[in-house]
């Protein structure tokens, strides 16, 4: 009988993470992410120190997400526990899948660190690293404990003499310490990496000067006369007196790599991604690189520095750049300006190519288009960030607006209509007005020829059906952010099929999900539906619904995909089972009334702020979600030096300061808001709210039905305000703030200028001062108008971190997830009055850039979830609301635990 | 290079001739068969343990032990019922195991912790050893041409050194890398002491669990100055095709090579039929010999196991005849029943060749 698999395997060295990563050949070079190094990152280093791990782990994510093959993770630091920081480093990666799915490399000079990493990886890492520095033999044993514990290993070519220098001693002690590896430890060749010392090179020291070349030359000995082991080094040494120099560091990194990688070099610690091409190297500087790198005259040293303060100046660098693409014909300068975002010269340069087509048409279709797929291409592969994509964008469009009266003009002459790759009509469903995803898809989706019809916000589903008709649409894309969207989306999807529209509807926006859309909104649409995750994934899903050859394999891929979640989901069983409403009101939190006596804000009734000054909202701004809206990933401010994404974050950054400057200075937009603080008592699960009317109103909140420990609270909001029969005197407050008054002119500015970037960046703008302006308020609040922590004071920092006492908790957001209370808070402050926000029929705001919610002053207030609830408290909530069980119902459609009739 | 001696060489020599020759049969599921004897508490306590506690411990004053039920923990019955042990384990020998299991899956510190019974895992791991030995001399004794082979196994544990078990801290951890090889190495010394031919680490659901297993058998090697040859099994835990801890078949099995174990494999978890994706990842890949002993199919509504032997041992055929065994039992839900038929389905088959990863000679 045959055997039919293979029975020999290449012996390539084979590590794991969650994942293998097997070094074949055709990796070439395998790149270790060295930013959570202690000893490298001067970032990472303050995250540790100051223990701000969950950051930390971010920094391992970005590195993962840019690349790195292998993770290298360094705690050497004299003020660091590094045995602690390694351990609780790596568990907290283990849990990670994005990040652990690589293997890690577990660097230290102390081996007890090493021991303790080793002791925290499921799959087979690397240890860096080991020497002869203290002999053979210990270096013997901790090879035997590196092999028991299942790794591979660096080998650093040192010895009791010291580190190796020159070219013999390097291939002498990695030869030494490869036959103790392979002959005596039983040590597997292909797990040995060599690491025979980078050292700087063109020191002034003449001695030094070989240093490249002994290490090159040693690495082209070592790998024909070593079998299967790599070769690997910290590049950025080499260069080291050329710091402050980064145009020349990365040219000698470039240069050096480029030889050493020839003569077998596989393994390194490298910025891979911010290393110029060789070839792409000025030539002069490439050939005085040359000469210090690979030692090919005496006076090369010399010669560099000659003409290495040329490079320093970053400025004048970009200047020469400037100049240079300004210089190449005209075609290559669309692509350039489309490609870089410059729109200075757009208008110009169109209609040179204009006169040189024979239709205009021709200058869209051609280099035009030309231009946006190297963007679309670029954007895809990782290699461009959403801001730079929309500036592209602001180019193509304006590019657009200048030929479109001669392409008017044309069809009127020959009715030749050009073609684009689909129609979609998008809207914001009926209800909500948040619309910056949306704009964002649709941008995206214009830089790659599809024709965007976009309805805007609040579009009830008769209008999406119609215009789709109309417009003879090719498929639909509805948006939404907050959670009664969720169920206008299923209307949505409803009408489309009872209306017999068979085009593929899209589906996005905060709230929006897989399994969402898997439950609630496909199964009741027969032609495709698709949730789209963000923008960069709106093109491949648009794409591949469009043509003709990818569509069937596409949506037969989704549509399984989407089954099996449901069938997930109906085999879910019980799972966490919740506990009947009396068990949770028995297990409420208790606020401790008896001794504890409640503050009486300082001014009672409401107070509002019209006008507020906007300098004064600048410094409470919390800018990490400002990066998110633009798909950058990372915290503020350590994004700004991101590996990654840091060159792009910074220029969005640079820009948004420049625009929030003219917002203050020229008041583009005006913030209003209004607070209230009346005395109010628990009862039940609603608080009573006294207005100085003969009635009292009520608030209704919902309670957490979990599971929990005895001693664990199921929460519920009006647990923080004092009982009506405990006797104690309480208060609630209220606000609702906006930074959105006035934004409409300026966003008809901007479109009409076709500025899309500058568009989105008003609005994002505007939300991130709508939430600082709730964050100052919170604050005085807290100290001057209910008063109750008059000398606190907290860095911003702080403040986003949540470190003060009180909450400020939003009807809709998880701790009070259902919407139409918010009807009865801006009743409250009369907030419509008092500060010029509107509520829509899902009670989203209006205008969008808008904050509101409830204040709680109890010391132990804190914010939860509510999550699920069970029909018993829908009942039970319908008749606090005075609701029939249907309409409850609907309102808490995501939060129900079961499937109503 | 530097490999010790086996430590009993007659023994593992006749094992490594018999792997060349043909693929063996391991038993089936303990836990299965010994439901059917219905034991009660009493039955469990027997004598020794009559009080709830070991009467037999004497470093502890009365008033000092834990009194608890000690009902369902089956590798006690090593100790208590030794004849239902060895009932099952002649059972599984005549329906046609070359080897046997020891009744020690749960004989870590971690799991008789539970019961308050951290101090006999040394006892019951070299009497599961011992035990299993003692029926395969009996039955070798008939049947002198077919060498049997205690397999002496260390479990899983109840806990997990890589996944945290508290959801609002995923860097926490219940156990440690040095708690387990600790707990390892105890049990290790003594299925070695009861005569173990083979130990494996089985059942692996989270890798780390299984690397500090391996590095405490290492340890114990290196104190005796020999060794027996390891096997190695994880765990696919669901149709993720991933092990609990998150690693798929062929990371899992880089993670293990460094034991240069005797042989890699699967089991539990899943049926033969949602294994054979894996097991050819493996088969694919070992320069070891693969092993697998599934579940009898998935569990129904009931937590039951209802694959027929003969679904099973179809299924189980076909894998031989794809080349992808050397050696096959069963697990949850397996009976003799089930192991009788995988021995006749597989009988005559030609065993899987190990891969080989040649070393380059220097040019």
């Amino acid at each position: 009988m045959s055997i039919d698999h293979d029975t020999t395997q290449p012996r390539y060295t084979r590590l794991s993470g969650l994942e293998p990563l097997v070094l074949t050949p055709e990796l070439l070079f395998v790149n270790v992410g060295e930013r959570t190094n202690v000893t490298g990152s001067a970032q990472f280093k303050k995250l540790i120190k100051e223990g701000r791990f969950e950051e930390a782990v971010d920094v391992a994510r970005q590195q993962v997400a840019s690349g790195a093959q292998i993770i290298d993770v360094n705690m050497d630091e004299g003020l660091i526990d590094s045995e602690a920081a390694m351990v609780r480093f790596l568990n907290l990666i283990a849990s990670e899948p994005d990040i652990a799915r690589i293997p890690v490399m577990v660097d230290s000079s102390k081996w007890s660190v090493i021991e303790a990493g080793l002791q925290c990886l499921q799959g087979k890492g690397v240890v860096n690293s080991i020497s002869m520095k203290e002999g053979e033999d210990v270096f013997r044993e901790q090879a035997r404990k590196v092999l028991r514990y299942g790794a591979a290993v660096v080998v650093m070519a040192f010895d009791e003499a010291g580190q190796a220098d020159t070219c013999a001693r390097k291939v002498e002690i990695c030869t030494r310490a490869y036959r103790i590896l392979v002959d005596e430890v039983g040590f597997p060749p292909e797990d040995i990496i060599f690491d025979p010392n980078i050292f700087a090179i063109a020191t002034g020291i003449e001695e030094h000067n070989n240093y490249a070349v002994d290490f090159i030359e040693a690495t082209r000995i070592i790998k024909q006369t070593l079998p299967h082991c790599h070769v690997s080094g910290g590049v950025s040494n080499v260069s080291f007196s050329f710091r402050g120099n980064e145009t020349v560091r990365q040219a000698i990194h470039a240069v050096f790599l480029y030889h050493a990688i020839r003569a077998g070099m596989d393994m390194g610690i490298v910025n891979a991604g911010g290393l110029p091409i060789v070839d792409d190297l000025d030539p002069e500087l490439r050939e005085r690189v040359e000469d210090v790198v690979l030692n090919r005259r005496s006076d090369a040293t010399e010669r560099l520095l000659e003409i290495a303060e040329r490079y320093k100046s970053k400025k004048g660098e970009a200047a020469i750049e400037t100049q240079a693409w300004r210089e190449q014909p005209v075609r290559e300068r669309l692509k350039h300006a489309l490609v870089h975002g410059i729109d200075q010269y757009i208008e110009g340069d169109t209609e040179e190519v204009r006169r040189q087509s024979t239709r205009p048409l021709d200058v869209i279709e051609g280099p035009l288009m030309d231009g946006m797929n190297v963007v679309g291409d670029l954007f895809g592969a990782g290699k461009m960030f959403l801001p730079q994509v929309v500036k592209s964008a602001r180019v193509m469009k304006k590019a657009v607006a200048y030929l479109l009266p001669f392409i008017e003009e044309e069809k009127a002459r020959s009715g030749d209509a050009g073609k684009s790759n689909g129609k979609i009509v998008m809207a914001t469903v009926k209800g909500d007005v948040h619309d910056i995803g949306k704009n964002i898809v649709g941008v995206v989706l214009r830089c790659n020829n599809f024709e965007v019809v976009d309805l805007g916000v609040m579009v009830p589903a008769q209008k999406i059906l119609d215009v789709a008709r109309e417009e003879n649409a090719d498929m639909i894309g509805l948006s939404g952010l907050i959670t009664p969207s969720l169920e206008e989306m299923s209307h949505v999807a409803r009408e489309m099929q009872r209306q017999g529209l068979n085009i593929p509807l899209l589906i996005g926006g905060a709230t929006t999900s897989r399994a969402h859309t898997a439950l609630k909104i496909e199964p009741h649409y027969k032609s495709p539906t698709v949730w789209v995750k963000d923008a960069s994934r709106a093109v491949g899903v648009a794409q591949s619904l469009i043509s003709r050859e990818l569509v069937d394999e596409f949506m037969a891929r989704i549509r399984h995909e989407y089954a099996e979640i449901r069938e997930r989901h109906k085999d879910r069983g019980p799972g966490k089972k919740l506990v009947s409403l009396a068990h949770a009101r028995g297990q409420a939190f208790d606020g401790g009334w008896s001794d504890y006596v409640p503050p009486a804000p300082a001014r009672p009734g409401v107070t509002v702020f019209d006008d507020y000054p906007l300098a004064e909202l600048v410094d409470y701004i919390d800018w990490t979600p400002f990066f998110s809206t633009w798909e950058l990933a990372g915290h503020y401010p350590q994004i700004l030096d991101d590996a990654i994404v840091g060159a792009q974050a910074r220029e969005l950054y640079r820009d948004a300061r420049a625009m929030l400057e003219k917002i203050v200075a020229e008041k583009w937009i005006s913030a209003r808001g209004v607070i209230g603080f009346w005395p109010a008592a628990r009862v039940g699960d609603d608080v009573e709210v006294q207005t100085g009317d003969a009635k009292p109103t009520r608030l209704h909140f919902l309670r957490q039905q979990v599971d929990k420990p005895m001693e664990r609270p199921d929460f519920c909001l009006a647990d923080f305000i004092a009982p009506k029969n405990s006797g104690v005197a309480d208060w609630i407050g209220g606000f609702a703030v906006t930074a959105g008054i006035g934004i409409e002119s300026h966003l008809q500015r901007f479109e009409r200028e076709f500025d899309d970037y500058s568009s989105i960046l008003l609005k994002a703008l505007a939300d991130r001062l709508a939430e600082a302006f709730a964050e100052r308020l919170h604050e005085r609040v807290r100290r001057e108008f209910w008063g109750y922590a008059p000398d606190e004071g907290l860095a911003n920092a702080d403040l986003i971190a949540e470190k003060y006492r009180g909450i400020r908790p939003a009807p809709g957001y998880p701790a009070c997830p259902e919407h139409t209370e918010k009807g009865t808070l801006f009743d409250l402050l009369d907030a419509e009055k008092n500060a010029g926000i509107e509520l829509t029929d899902s009670f989203a705001m209006y205008p969008a850039a808008a904050v509101s919610g409830w204040y709680f002053s109890h010391p132990q207030s804190q914010y939860f979830v509510v999550g699920r609830v069970t029909k018993e408290q829908v009942e039970d909530y319908a008749a606090r609301k005075g609701w029939t069980l249907e309409v409850a119902e609907r309102w808490l459609a995501p939060l129900l635990d079961y499937d109503p009739e | 290079m530097n490999r010790l001696p086996w430590l009993n060489t007659t023994r593992t020599n006749a094992l490594l001739a018999a792997l060349q020759q043909r693929i063996l049969v391991i038993d089936g599921a303990m836990g299965t068969m010994i439901q059917s004897y219905k034991l009660d508490e009493e039955g469990y306590r027997g004598e020794r343990f009559a009080k709830g506690y070991d009467g037999r411990h004497l470093h502890l004053h009365d008033h000092q032990h834990h009194v608890c039920d000690l009902k369902g923990n089956n590798d006690l019955l090593l100790l208590t019922q030794p004849d239902v042990i060895r009932a099952v384990h002649t059972q599984y020998l005549e329906a046609g195991a070359d080897l046997l299991e020891t009744n020690t899956f749960n004989a870590t510190s971690i799991s008789q912790a539970d019961y308050h019974l951290e101090h006999i895992v040394y006892e019951l791991n070299r009497e599961g050893a011992r035990l299993a030995r003692e029926c395969c001399d009996a039955i070798e004794a008939k049947t002198p041409d077919k060498p049997r082979f205690v397999i002496g196994v260390l479990g899983p544990t109840s806990r997990t050194a890589s996944i945290s078990p508290d959801v609002n801290d995923p860097g926490f951890r219940n156990t440690s890398f040095d708690e387990l090889r600790t707990t390892y190495r105890e049990a290790v010394r003594g299925l070695l002491d009861g005569g173990a031919d083979i130990v494996m680490v089985e059942t692996i659901f989270d890798t780390l669990n299984a690397k500090a297993a391996l590095f405490a058998i290492d340890e114990e090697f290196e104190a005796r100055g020999a060794r027996v040859p390891v096997m190695i099994s994880g765990t696919i835990t669901d149709r993720s095709g991933r092990t609990l801890s998150g690693q798929t078949a062929e990371a899992f099995f880089y993670s293990m090579r460094h034991a240069r174990p005797l042989a890699i494999g699967l089991n539990c978890a899943l049926g033969a039929k949602d294994l054979r994706p894996h097991v050819e990842t493996l088969s694919n890949l070992a320069d070891c010999y693969v092993s697998t002993h599934p579940n009898a199919g998935l569990p129904n509504a009931f937590g039951e196991y209802d694959e027929t032997p003969a679904e099973m041992a179809a299924t189980i055929r076909e894998f031989a005849q794809a080349g992808f065994l050397n050696l096959v039992g069963g697990c949850c839900g397996t009976s003799p029943a089930h192991i009788r038929a995988i021995a006749e389905a597989v009988a005559g088959l030609t065993p899987r060749t190990p891969v080989v990863y040649p070393v380059q000679s220097v040019a």
